[in-house]
C-alpha cells in the first residue's frame, strides 16, 4: 500500500502531531517517550515558525503549554507517569481556563519512580481529574501504531472545538514498538479559523483576559457548571469502542491500549479451543463508553477486565454493568506484559466454570492475581 | 502465518538493523508486522535484541515468549534466549563466534560463519545482512526481493555503494544456506 511507513510509536505520534498543525512542543526528557521530543526538535529545527523547547522542568514545560495554547498555538507536551504527575497542577490551570492543548502520557511502571517498562497504573489520574479541582481530561487510548496516528489528529481537534486539554494514553510499548502507519495529509495552521480567545494584542478589540482565579464563588460556580455543560457534550459526543466477536459472546473480556491487543490474541487462542468468548475495547477511556459496555451486560454472563495494573478501570465496568453480570479481575502491574496465552487461560477458566452451572455468582467480583511470574 | 523472531548480538553487529529490515520487508508485502527494540535498563552491558513478528493476521503481542527463530550473533544472546525457543523451532548461529551447539534436542540450529563471509566479501559490517539473507533463506518468511528493496527504504538517502552492499550480503547469505554449507 502506498504511504506505508514503519515507524515507532512515538515518532508516529510526533509526525501526526505536526500534521495536525502542532507547531509547539514543551517537555522534560523522560524514558520511556523521548523518541518523541526527539522527532520533535529534529523536525521543528527545519521549519519556519515552529517552536521547542526542553524546558528546565516539567513544571516549567506544562506553564509553556500553557502560554502557547494562549496565544493560540497547536501545542503538545509528553512525559511519562512520574513526569505526568508533575504535570498535573498545570493541567488543571488548563481546563479551568478552557485551553486547548495535548498532553502525552507514555506510562510506566509505578508507583513512584517505578521502572521504565510497560504499564496502565495511571488510568485514575488519567480519568477522574489527577489534578485538583472540578474538571476533566478528555482521554484518548491508541492499542496500534495506525491508533496513534488517527488519535493524534483528533486529538488537536477535540482539543480546539472543545476548548480543553486531551490525553494520549500509551504506555513504553505503544511507544518503542514499530508498526505499519499511514498518515493523514498534513494541515496547514495558516488555515485554522482565528480562535476567539487568543491574547495577540487588543488594537481594535475590546480586550480579553484569560483566567483561572475567581475570587467571587458565584463566578466560580458558574465556571464550574460551565464545564460540566461542556463535559456534558462531549460525553454525548465522542464515546469510542471496539467491540469484537461478541454477538454470541458469553464471556467479554474488557481492556483498553496495549492490553487490549494482547486480549484479543487471548479471545482469538479462546475461539479455537470453541469458546465463545469476545472483546470490549474502550478507544476513549474519558469519556468511558458506558452505554455501549451497558448494553452488552444485558446479554453476556461474565467480564474480564484485564488490565496492566491492579485494577483501575474495572470500577468504570462495574459502574457501566451495575450488576447485569458478572465481573472479575485480572491484573498485571508493575511492568510486566502478559502473553496472549496467559490470557487465554484466565479466560478460558471462566468460560468452563460457566458452562459447569456452578453458579455466576459464586464467582462474582472474584480477583484473579497472578503469583510469580507467567 | 504467525511467526515470531528474535535477533540478538554485541552492540555494533546490526542486529537492530536485521529485524528493522526484516520488518520493512513484511510490511512491503502487506503483512501485520511489529518490531519490538529493546531499551532502557534492558540493552546496558552491551548486547542488543529485537523482536519482529510477522503474521497475516493482526498482531496481539510484539513480545515473542516462545519463538519460531531465534538469532544469536554471539554466545551470550545463545545461552539467553536458548530456552525460550519453540520447541520444534530454530536457532541461527554465527559460528564464528559461537562454537558450542546448543544443548537442547527438540531444535534445529544453522550455523552461518557471518563473520567469515562478511569478511570474504571485504566488508566485516556486512554480517548482519548475510545473516538476514541466510535466516530468510531458511524460513523463507518474505520474498528475496522485498527483503532487496526493504534495504533500500531502510537506507535511502545513504550512498549507493552502501546499499549495493548491503543487498549482495543478503544474497551471499541465501546462497550459503542453498549450497548446503549450513546446519
Amino acid at each position: 500500500m502506498a504511504g506505508k511507513v514503519l515507524m515507532r510509536g512515538t515518532h508516529v505520534l510526533g509526525e501526526a502531531a505536526i500534521r495536525a498543525g502542532c507547531r509547539a512542543y514543551f517537555g522534560y526528557p523522560i524514558t520511556p517517550q523521548n523518541e518523541l521530543p526527539e522527532y520533535m526538535a529534529a523536525a521543528f529545527a527545519k521549519m519556519e515558525g515552529a517552536v521547542f523547547l526542553q524546558a528546565e522542568s516539567e513544571l516549567a514545560s506544562i506553564n509553556m503549554v500553557m502560554g502557547a495554547s494562549i496565544a493560540g498555538a497547536r501545542v503538545m507536551t509528553s512525559s511519562s507517569s512520574p513526569g505526568i504527575s508533575l504535570k498535573q497542577e498545570g493541567i488543571s490551570y488548563l481546563a479551568a481556563m478552557e485551553l486547548p492543548a495535548v498532553i502525552v502520557n507514555m506510562m510506566r511502571g509505578g508507583p513512584g519512580l517505578g521502572n521504565i517498562a510497560p504499564s496502565q497504573g495511571d488510568y485514575f489520574q488519567a480519568t477522574k481529574g489527577g489534578g485538583h479541582g472540578d474538571y476533566r481530561v478528555i482521554v484518548l487510548a491508541p492499542a496500534y501504531g495506525q491508533e496513534i496516528a488517527d488519535m493524534t489528529r483528533a486529538a488537536f481537534d477535540m482539543a480546539d472545538k472543545y476548548r480543553t486539554p486531551v490525553m494520549i494514553l500509551g504506555d513504553g510499548m505503544m511507544g518503542q514498538m514499530m508498526e505499519p502507519v499511514v498518515f493523514p495529509e498534513p494541515l496547514d495552521p495558516a488555515s485554522f479559523p482565528k480562535k476567539d480567545f487568543v491574547l495577540d494584542g487588543c488594537q481594535g478589540r475590546p480586550s480579553r483576559i484569560v483566567r483561572s482565579l475567581w475570587l467571587d464563588t458565584n463566578l466560580e460556580e458558574e465556571l464550574n457548571w460551565r464545564l460540566v455543560r461542556k463535559y456534558e457534550i462531549i460525553t454525548e459526543e465522542i464515546p469510542d469502542e471496539e467491540i469484537y466477536l461478541a454477538d454470541d459472546a458469553e464471556v467479554i473480556v474488557v481492556a483498553y491500549g496495549t492490553a487490549a491487543r494482547i486480549a484479543k490474541g487471548g479471545v482469538h487462542r479462546a475461539r479455537e479451543a470453541g469458546q465463545k468468548i469476545g472483546l470490549f475495547r474502550p478507544k476513549t477511556l474519558w469519556p468511558f463508553p458506558y452505554e455501549p459496555l451497558k448494553r452488552l451486560s444485558r446479554k453476556i454472563r461474565h467480564m474480564v477486565v484485564f488490565e496492566m495494573s491492579t485494577g483501575q478501570m474495572v470500577e468504570d465496568v462495574r459502574l457501566a454493568v451495575e450488576g447485569r453480570c458478572d465481573v472479575s479481575f485480572y491484573g498485571r502491574p508493575g511492568g510486566v506484559v502478559a502473553t496472549p496465552e496467559e490470557i487465554a487461560r484466565v479466560l478460558s477458566g471462566v468460560y468452563r466454570r460457566l458452562d459447569h452451572g456452578r453458579g455466576a455468582a459464586a464467582e462474582s467480583g472474584h480477583t484473579f492475581r497472578s503469583v510469580g511470574s507467567a | 502465518m504467525l511467526l515470531k523472531i528474535i535477533f540478538s548480538g554485541f552492540g555494533g553487529q546490526g542486529v537492530l538493523m536485521m529485524g528493522y529490515v526484516l520488518a520493512v520487508a513484511g510490511m512491503k508485502e502487506d503483512k501485520h508486522v511489529t518490531f519490538l527494540p529493546a531499551y532502557g535498563a534492558e540493552v546496558r552491558g552491551g548486547t542488543a535484541n529485537c523482536t519482529v513478528v510477522v503474521s497475516d493476521n493482526e498482531i496481539a503481542s510484539p513480545i515473542a515468549s516462545s519463538p519460531e527463530y531465534v538469532v544469536a550473533m554471539n554466545y551470550p544472546s545463545m545461552i539467553k534466549y536458548l530456552n525460550m525457543v519453540k520447541s520444534g523451532g530454530t536457532m541461527f548461529l554465527n559460528s564464528d563466534l559461537i562454537s558450542e551447539k546448543p544443548a537442547r534436542e527438540d531444535l534445529k540450529t544453522v550455523s552461518v560463519p557471518a563473520n567469515s563471509l562478511a569478511h570474504e566479501m571485504g566488508n566485516d559490517r556486512a554480517l548482519n545482512m548475510i545473516m538476514l539473507g541466510a535466516v530468510n533463506a531458511v524460513a523463507g518468511i518474505v520474498s528475496e526481493k522485498a527483503l532487496a528493496e526493504a534495504v533500500e527504504t531502510v537506507l535511502e538517502g545513504k550512498k549507493k555503494t552502501l546499499i549495493d552492499t548491503n543487498q549482495q550480503a543478503l544474497v551471499k547469505g541465501s546462497k550459503y544456506m542453498c549450497s548446503g554449507c549450513g546446519s
